[in-house]
């Protein structure tokens, strides 16, 4: 009777930390494989919002809110009429959630370059000046934190190779940050299942591209 | 017993399997709309959903108890409410009130044009000043390419709406510039002083602005200056006109930088390359030296100093209209310094204040002679005409201001700003004449204090009310002024707005060296504003209203006040297009305005439509950039229909009745961005009026000579030169990354 007792003790609580433990496992893995068939503006949307409600419940993890800004940018791209402004001040407020969490991240430092380049997508012309600015520092934050990280040189070889040549752009200038990146992307060891392992497939395109 | 157990088991993940719940609803703004894409949340669990195009929702759970479910949106206030999660289905339904952001609401634009990185409305910025062909790089002649004001070729000033250059107030971090423009020499349009590439912003407002602002009849352009550079760099320019260099240091922290500039400008060359109408036996030169210093303070608060300081020298001559075979002389010396301290300092909680003082002093050694063949002054003649030619004035105006302002934002948008100013002019004068020397001495202490609150009522409907006092010690005189704005978005991005407003200013004191207790000048405006605002597209009508009372009138030497019985009015019909999509790599803008005016103001004899005003005046600005050429070309066309001249062959009932033909100019310009020896260059070349069209700004008539039928001679006043050539190249060396972030549109 005793033993029969503990034995349920014991089931019922392995069985909820296990719920518990793979509660998030399984719904970070649930989450990620929807974002890796998500299409349409609708279908990212709706990942961004279960990325935000994973990380307003489990409150301490940070990858949530990554993976909900992240979505959410990707929202800004896939419709030329959007407003870019607006989509950047959600992913602004996830950010800053996920910050408040990991203070000093370089994938948190990436994301807020990519969301200042694309704010200044907005009208280039007269806020390359600000949002470049931003853009760039938050590279250099990033660089200061993980000088490992490929994502860091993927998105400034990215730049380099938007950027015109007469201003060290190009091509050629962008070529050995594709192949930094590249290289890195060979050795990033990733810290858990569920950080960011993007960039390594687009990289290589560019580099061949910048091969051509 | 084990059997119980494993069937407890059983019963207890049975019940955990099965018991799934439906949680579904809508989600409405309060007018009743629904609302799609809104975040549902069911709190401290991974569920929810997004909603439909109808704002429905729908998900399951397998939680049971009670719960909270919140509805979220950017631009809504999330609503949290309770629910309890027992039976098959539960609804739960939300009305999300309007969180007023800056990015969905209403703008107050209190008639002006913005052109700064916060608010998107990007009219004009200092890029787009230096690309406008034929404005030279100068920041009022860019804006003359905007619908209100007009082109007056003869003299420098901002001419708003039929107002006069002194009914415009140009401020610099939110002191006044007592002498925006280089020294006034007669015919001859001068430049503005400061490069456009000190301000970060410029909102230029024809009419209708803030309390904040005072003491112009018409307009304000409101310049602010720039923070912190990116990064230490050394800069040069060299041109046929000038040479110029100057550094800006940022410190490592870059908490701090540190700049200074100096150039010198000699026409000399040029004018032997290209003849001019009169003769420059001096060609105006110019030393001029500039610092700043920025620093940062907590809480991201600014404190910017700007030091300026200028020489200049010139000398002409013409051919006398009153006399065969004498010149008319004039000689102009002036040295200009400006300072400038500014503070700006959120003070937490809402609370910002912004704090500025500045300093200006402005000294003109101006002489006129009338010569003879050998050049040399001609003695006492006893002909008025002649004699009065010879003359020398020595001009002094110094202005100290004071100004504080302090900002309260209160929930969502709504603001209220408050604070006060105070300016001490003084300005001496010694003319000597022939027959005797005066001196004159008009002091001049003015302080203001006001107040104005910014009221969002809902996302489309916002009320900017204000009231400024004024008071005048020279003239003894008081007023209040109200303002006020209403702004309504029809749907985003399309609004319309309404401003009135009652606008002061002291007489010129230049008027008032005899007497000076006259009323302060009034215009009230009623501004009707349609926008339309996107990153690629502007479109602005406006219909206004100004009527001017209390006007200064003088005697008929145009000497000394004598009354304030003038009065006038100003209405017009405004329209600006700009367009930065259609067209890969084209930017342009159409501008039109439509004018009526008419005043009865100083030695005017009749009412009738003053000198500076066109009735239809006209911009079209164009400019193309290749950006992988790096190459742009920029062209601008302005027209204008004929303005009054005064012709003195009339009776006076005629007065300023007859019309100067019909004024177009064409301009181009061309900028290459390159590497000139490791320097980030730009190559710059410019034409004015291309075509060489003749421009007639007015004419001037003889006051004694007369022709055989017994009429003054007539002579057309144009620019000294018919065209206009410019070449150039800027470099810059530093340590630049922001460069390597234009993006492959720009």
């Amino acid at each position: 009777m005793k033993r029969g007792l503990i034995l349920m003790f014991v089931l019922i609580t392995g069985m909820l930390s296990a719920q518990e433990m793979s509660k998030y496992e399984a719904g970070m893995t649930k989450a990620l494989a929807k974002m890796k068939t998500d299409s349409t503006i609708a279908d990212y949307t709706e990942t961004s919002a279960l990325f935000e409600r994973i990380g307003d419940a489990e409150k301490d993890k940070w990858l949530p809110y990554y993976y909900a800004a992240y979505t959410n940018y990707m929202t800004g791209w896939m419709d030329e009429k959007a407003d870019k402004d607006k989509i950047a001040e959600k992913s602004i407020q996830l950010i800053e959630k996920a910050e408040a969490l990991e203070p000093k991240n370089a994938e948190l430092f990436c994301m807020r370059n990519m969301i200042a380049v694309q704010q200044m997508m907005v009208d280039p012309n007269s806020r390359w000046m600000s949002y470049g600015r931003k853009a760039s520092k938050a590279l250099e934050q990033a660089k200061d934190v993980d000088p490992n990280n490929p994502r860091i040189y993927y998105l400034e070889a990215q730049s380099t190779f938007n950027t015109p040549e007469a201003f060290g752009g190009g091509k050629k200038n962008a070529k050995p940050k594709f192949e930094k990146a590249v290289e890195l992307y060979g050795t990033f060891k990733l810290a858990s299942p569920f950080h960011p392992d993007w960039g390594k497939e687009e990289a290589t395109k560019m580099l061949e591209e910048c091969n051509k | 017993m084990k059997k119980s157990v494993i069937l407890l088991l059983l019963l207890l993940i049975g019940i955990s399997a099965n018991a799934q719940i439906v949680v579904k609803g809508t989600v409405k703004d309060n007018r009743g709309k629904p609302i799609k894409l809104a975040l549902i949340t069911l709190i401290d669990t991974y569920d929810g959903a997004t909603t439909d195009s109808l704002g429905k929702f729908s998900f399951k759970s397998y939680d049971k108890g009670e719960y909270a479910i919140s509805a979220s949106l950017i631009g809504y206030r999330t609503q949290t409410i309770k629910i309890l999660l027992e039976k098959d289905t539960v609804v739960a339904n939300f009305t999300l009130k309007d969180d007023i952001t800056e990015l969905d609401a209403v703008t107050i634009t209190a008639g002006s044009f913005e052109a700064n990185d916060k608010k998107r409305a990007t009219v004009l910025n200092p890029l787009d000043i230096v690309t406008t062909a034929g404005a030279g790089a100068d920041i009022s002649s860019a804006l003359q390419t905007l619908p209100g004001a007009q082109r007056v070729g003869e003299q420098e000033g901002l001419f708003i709406r039929g107002g006069s250059a002194e009914e415009s107030k140009i401020i610099i971090d939110g002191a006044v510039v007592n002498n925006f423009f280089f020294s006034s020499v007669p015919g001859i349009q001068q430049r503005g002083r400061f490069s456009p590439f000190l301000f970060s912003s410029t909102a230029f407002s024809t009419g209708g602005y803030s309390a904040l602002y005072g003491q112009a009849l018409s307009a304000v352009l409101n310049l602010e200056s720039i923070d912190i550079p990116d990064a230490s760099e050394v800069q040069y320019g060299i041109s046929p006109i000038f040479t110029n260099a100057g550094f800006q240091k940022v410190a490592k922290s870059k908490k701090s930088s540190f700049g200074m500039s100096y150039s010198y400008t000699n026409l000399a060359l040029y004018m032997k390359l290209i003849p001019q109408g009169p003769d420059f036996f001096r060609p105006p030169t110019s030393h001029n030296l500039d610092a700043n210093f920025r620093m940062k303070t907590f809480k991201n608060g600014m404190v910017k100093v700007y030091g300026y300081l200028n020489t200049s020298d010139l000398g002409l001559k013409n051919n006398s209209f009153d006399s065969v075979g004498l010149y008319n002389q004039f000689k102009l010396k002036n040295i200009n310094c400006f300072v400038n301290v500014s503070w700006k300092q959120p003070l937490g909680k809402g609370w910002k204040l912004f704090a500025v003082t500045s300093y200006s002093n402005n000294v003109d050694n101006i002489s006129g002679e009338v010569q003879d063949k050998d050049y040399n002054r001609i003695p006492v003649t006893g002909i008025a005409t002649l004699d009065n030619g010879n003359f020398d004035i020595d001009a002094y105006k110094t202005m100290l201001q004071f100004r504080t302002v302090i900002e309260k934002k209160i929930k969502g948008l709504n603001a209220i700003r408050f604070g006060g100013e105070t300016w001490r002019n003084e300005d001496r004068s010694n003319f000597s004449f022939y027959y005797a020397d005066f001196k004159t001495f008009v002091p001049e202490t003015y302080s203001a204090g006001f107040v104005e609150s910014d009221i969002f009522i809902s996302k489309k409907l916002a009320f900017r009310p204000g009231l400024r006092y004024e008071y005048s010690a020279l003239t003894q005189k008081a007023n209040i002024a109200p303002r006020g704005s209403i702004s309504y978005l029809l749907a985003k991005p399309t609004q319309i707005s309404f401003d009135y407003g009652i606008f002061y200013q002291t007489p010129d004191r230049k008027y008032m060296t005899q007497q000076s207790n006259f009323d302060f000048t009034r215009a009230d405006h009623y501004i009707l504003t349609f926008q339309h605002f996107t990153k690629d597209y502007t479109f602005r009508a406006q219909v206004f209203d100004k009527e001017y009372k209390s006007l200064l009138k003088t005697d008929s030497t145009n000497q000394f006040a004598v009354s304030s019985d003038g009065y006038g009015y100003a209405r017009g019909i405004e329209i600006f297009w700009r367009d930065k999509k259609t067209i890969k790599g084209l930017d342009y803008w159409i501008s039109y305005s439509y004018l009526d005016t008419k005043r009865d103001y100083l030695n005017f004899p009749i009412y009738a439509q003053p000198n500076f005003a066109a009735n239809h005046t006209g911009s079209i600005v164009i400019k193309k950039f290749w950006s992988k050429k790096m190459f742009g070309i920029n062209w601008s066309y302005n027209w204008a229909t004929g303005r009054p001249y005064y012709n003195p062959n009339k009776p006076s009932e005629q007065y300023l009745s007859d019309r100067t033909k019909f004024y177009s100019t064409n301009n181009f310009s061309f900028n290459w961005i390159t590497k000139v020896m490791k320097s980030n260059a730009v190559f710059v070349v410019g034409i004015n009026n291309v075509f060489n069209q003749k421009q007639v700004f007015g004419y001037t008539y003889s006051s004694r000579l007369k022709d055989d039928a017994g009429l003054f001679l007539k002579q057309a006043v144009g620019p000294p030169a018919s065209m206009g050539f410019f070449v150039g190249l800027f470099m810059s060396w530093g340590v630049d990354r922001t460069q390597q972030s234009i993006n492959n549109n720009l």
